[in-house]
């Protein structure tokens, strides 16, 4: 005997939402999953109307499911925005490249302005590059940091007043494992936040609209609306340590489905205790971008690029900042160590 | 996944080789006979020193235990606590350096009615526990765990502590105990606790006195343990839990509730810091150790356990979240030595965020099962919610906007019978009393709206409410029968944020 649709009771239930268990039927879910997603944004204030937002694209499910979901939305509830799509190439062949052609073919599908701003034209460097100096260990760390600036100039460029990137609840609840295992209480902190309010000069705000969206509905809403989207791991080393907290948090869901809400409930109700020292956010004296160093972690790393010495932005070496700045010469024992790659 | 920063592979420390032969790192001398945390060979001698300091630090740092306080010390069998007892006996013993001055006595809550054990396995169990007890010479209590059935519903609210010591006295305190003991020394060592006692508020010492009816055993003789009345009971309730998780989760508050009764019945200020039931404090001293370096310690100085199986034994590691986290800890730590440590840490950094203060008059609620400060007042913004929609739109919209399953996103204090009887007094009339029958079992949604994010969790996880123990059901019903009564006179109300769940 078929199953029901348990929300409109008429039609067969196609499918088991994975978050509440409910069997529905194709259109309930989708409903349902825009429903969630404009009562996130509501709920949270996201948006304002009259606002310019960029829709940080990578061509994958998250980003893809986005774009629609946010089209959907913006023209069912008249949020009066103008979205348009920002990617960034990385410069990673086979991988980022395959990538930007689905966005590319997502520009046409949902008829919004896409830009790419590259590594290249921003740093000198592309992703390749990078690897081939500084190896597959780290790699990560470069583009990562990288990418949260390119974001933020791409949108600047286009004078985006938000950006909005694919994160889903399933990477907001493994960010608050990952932060606990690795003790960074900072970071802990506004992780859950579902937006980051303006920083200063040169940060654009950000927003996940899906923060409450789990990722199996996301390839589920992909998979039925038939959206395309590229799907690849990316071909430098996957972060092993990060893939702990990951097979952890599915194991969770399956004991529990509710566990990937419930970790961020927890996330969102932990605060910092009193007299805990923490790190004070400034501006990088180089490029005027946020840092809690005299130089941002992006111009660090760039130095060290330049410089012949990749290990400058892995660790700390907030010492040679000052060396850094002044345009002085590291000594040759500073220089021997930061050089060191180890595979 | 954005990955800024994610260096760390450098700074967590891989394990390394042990090498045979070593030295104790401490004297440099003896022959290191274990290795705890990676690196560090102790010898013998040095690792019960260090072992032992550990405990006396952690209980002279934080100030936690007042000399001449009665401290209740819960006892499992296990290897930690059993651990923790032999250290009491050591920090109070006649020639230790830094000797404690606490009153102990013990605890053990006897829970095999929970996995099927019979009862002359559980009796075989506590006579082992016994006669380790016993050998201590400490009064001791033994519980069985269906107890919980005969508890009175005081137990849920918290008691307001003994007015507040400041930090400067405690130096004060233990300088008044030991003229006290020096004046006394003829005198019998019974009533330490008696300078205390007349610190405290009269009524809250009455109050607890009147509850001392719960058969405990106290006398470290050879009566047989007190018998099991509420075994059915007991059952009834385990198989109305669906998961082994929400099992787990339903023990540990059963258990609380009988330890912080027994504690108080008894006139225990501590019961092991976790303020939260006001009166009894609870102290785990046992969480600096690593359960490696108890096991090489009991083992090493043969310090008594009993195994007693519980609900998780022979469980696979994925049969509840409580196994998953530990074999993930576990298996994470083995590679990345500093693991457990790094996530210490990292909890002791934390608190829970403070209620924001536009949430109303509910924010000072406490939980009824786990009684902490109840967290479903979150704003629009949060999980909590999210939740909520997400199961509202999965659900048949039933016309007039109220819908099944959801009136726990009302205001808790709203509801009256709408969401099991329906409007007006049509469906629960028979009771004689409206809706405000006390007769009336409450159902699933009206005990949700009195629990806190996480004991919500546990009883989604049941079939049926019902077989919860009476104290709990008739606070539940008293809670609501307040916030109704609130609820009708609320426009007359001058103060909102006046507290009354906690009286």
């Amino acid at each position: 005997m078929p199953i029901l649709c348990s929300s409109c009771e008429k039609k067969r239930a196609v499918l088991k939402r994975p978050k509440t268990g409910h069997s529905l039927c194709k259109e309930c879910f989708f409903w349902a999953f825009e429903e969630e997603v404009h009562q996130t944004i509501i709920s949270a204030r996201l948006f304002n109307p009259g606002e310019t937002v960029g829709i940080g694209a990578s061509g994958g499910k998250d980003s893809t499911v986005l774009a629609h979901v946010l089209k959907v939305l913006n023209e069912r509830y008249n949020y009066g925005l103008k979205l348009l799509l920002l990617s960034v190439d990385e410069g990673i062949t086979g991988y980022r490249d395959d990538s930007l052609e689905t966005v590319k073919r997502n520009e046409q599908q949902y008829a919004l302005p896409l830009t790419i701003v590259s590594y290249e034209e921003l740093y000198g460097w592309t992703m390749d590059a990078i690897v081939k100096q500084v190896g597959l260990k780290n790699n990560c760390t470069f583009c990562g940091v990288f990418r949260r600036q390119a974001l933020d100039r791409g949108a600047m460029m286009l004078n985006v007043d938000k950006i909005c990137t694919g994160h889903n609840a399933d990477d907001v609840a493994e960010t608050v494992l990952m932060n606990v295992l690795r003790g960074d209480i900072a970071r802990l902190r506004r992780c859950t936040a579902i937006s980051t309010a303006s920083e200063g000069e040169g940060v654009v705000p950000r927003c996940k609209p899906l923060k409450y969206a789990y990722e199996k509905e996301i390839v589920l809403y992909a998979y039925f609306n038939k959206l395309d989207y590229f799907s690849t791991e990316c071909v430098y080393s996957p972060n092993a340590y990060r893939g702990h907290a990951r097979t952890f948090l599915k194991d969770l869901e399956s004991v529990r489905p509710s566990a990937i809400m419930d970790v961020i409930h927890s996330g969102e109700n932990l605060s910092v205790r009193e007299g805990v020292r923490m790190p004070v956010q400034g501006t990088c004296s180089r490029c005027g971008y946020i840092s809690s160093q005299a130089l941002c972690k992006a111009c660090v790393l760039l130095e060290g690029l330049n410089r012949g010495l990749p290990r400058l932005g892995i660790g700390k070496h907030h010492r040679l900042h000052g060396k850094i700045l002044a345009k002085e010469p590291l000594t040759q024992e500073e220089e021997r160590k930061l050089k060191a790659v180890d595979f | 996944m954005c990955q800024v920063d994610e260096e760390y592979s450098d700074q967590l420390e891989k394990r390394t080789a042990p090498t045979v032969f070593q030295k104790c790192v401490k004297c440099k001398d003896g022959t290191a006979v274990l290795i705890i945390r990676a690196g560090d060979a102790f010898c013998r001698c040095c690792f019960k020193e260090y072992f032992i300091h550990k405990f006396r630090a952690m209980l002279g740092k934080n100030r936690l235990i007042f000399p001449g306080e009665k401290v209740l010390l819960a006892i499992s069998g296990g290897p930690a606590s059993s651990s923790m007892l032999s250290q009491v006996q050591e920090g109070l013993s006649q020639d230790a350096p830094k000797k404690l001055r606490f009153i102990p006595g013990i605890i053990y809550i006897d829970e095999g009615g929970v996995c099927g054990m019979s009862l002359e396995e559980r009796d075989r169990s506590i006579a082992q526990l016994e006669s380790i007890f016993r050998a201590t010479g400490y009064p001791f209590h033994i519980v069985r765990l269906e107890q919980v059935f005969d508890l009175p519903t005081s137990v849920l609210g918290a008691v307001p502590p003994a007015p507040q010591r400041p930090e400067s006295g405690y130096k004060a305190a233990v300088d008044q105990f030991i003229q006290n003991d020096r004046a006394r020394a003829s005198c019998s060592p019974g009533e330490g606790g008696g300078e205390r006692d007349g610190e405290r508020d009269p009524a809250v010492w009455d109050a607890q006195v009147r509850l001392s009816r719960l058969e405990t055993r106290d006398a470290p003789d050879g009566t047989p343990p007190p018998v099991v009345r509420h075994g059915e009971d007991l059952e009834r309730l385990f198989s109305s839990v669906r998961t082994l998780t929400a099992k787990e989760d339903m023990l540990q508050t059963l258990r609380h509730h009988l330890l912080v009764h027994t504690a108080r019945t008894q006139g225990y200020t501590k019961g092991f810091s976790d303020p939260r039931h006001g009166d009894v404090v609870i102290v785990r001293p046992m969480r600096d150790y690593s359960s490696k370096e108890i096991a090489f310690y009991n083992k090493m100085f043969g310090v008594p356990s009993v195994f007693v199986p519980g609900l998780d034994t022979k469980a696979s590691d994925k049969a509840s979240i409580q196994l998953l986290t530990e074999s993930f800890v576990t298996k994470l730590q083995a590679d990345f030595p500093s693991t457990v440590s790094t996530i210490y840490r990292t909890s002791e950094k934390l608190r829970a965020a403070r209620p924001s203060q536009n949430a109303g008059s509910e924010t000072s609620a406490k939980c009824l099962l786990c009684v902490c400060a109840v967290d479903t007042k979150a704003e629009e913004a949060s999980a909590f919610h999210a939740t909520l929609v997400s199961e509202r739109l999965s659900q048949k919209r039933v016309p007039g906007g109220a819908l099944p399953g959801t009136s726990a996103r009302d205001d808790a204090a709203g509801q009256c019978c709408s969401s099991s009887g329906g409007e007006g007094g049509g469906g629960c009339g028979a009771g004689g009393g409206g809706c405000c029958s006390p007769t009336r079992t409450p159902t699933t949604t009206d005990l949700k709206s009195l629990l806190c994010y996480s004991c919500r969790l546990t009883v989604k996880d049941m079939t049926a409410v019902d077989f919860l123990p009476r104290y709990i059901v008739s606070e539940a019903e008293r809670r609501s029968r307040r916030s109704r009564m609130k609820q009708e006179i609320s426009e007359f109300l001058l103060d909102e944020e006046e507290d009354e769940e906690t009286c």
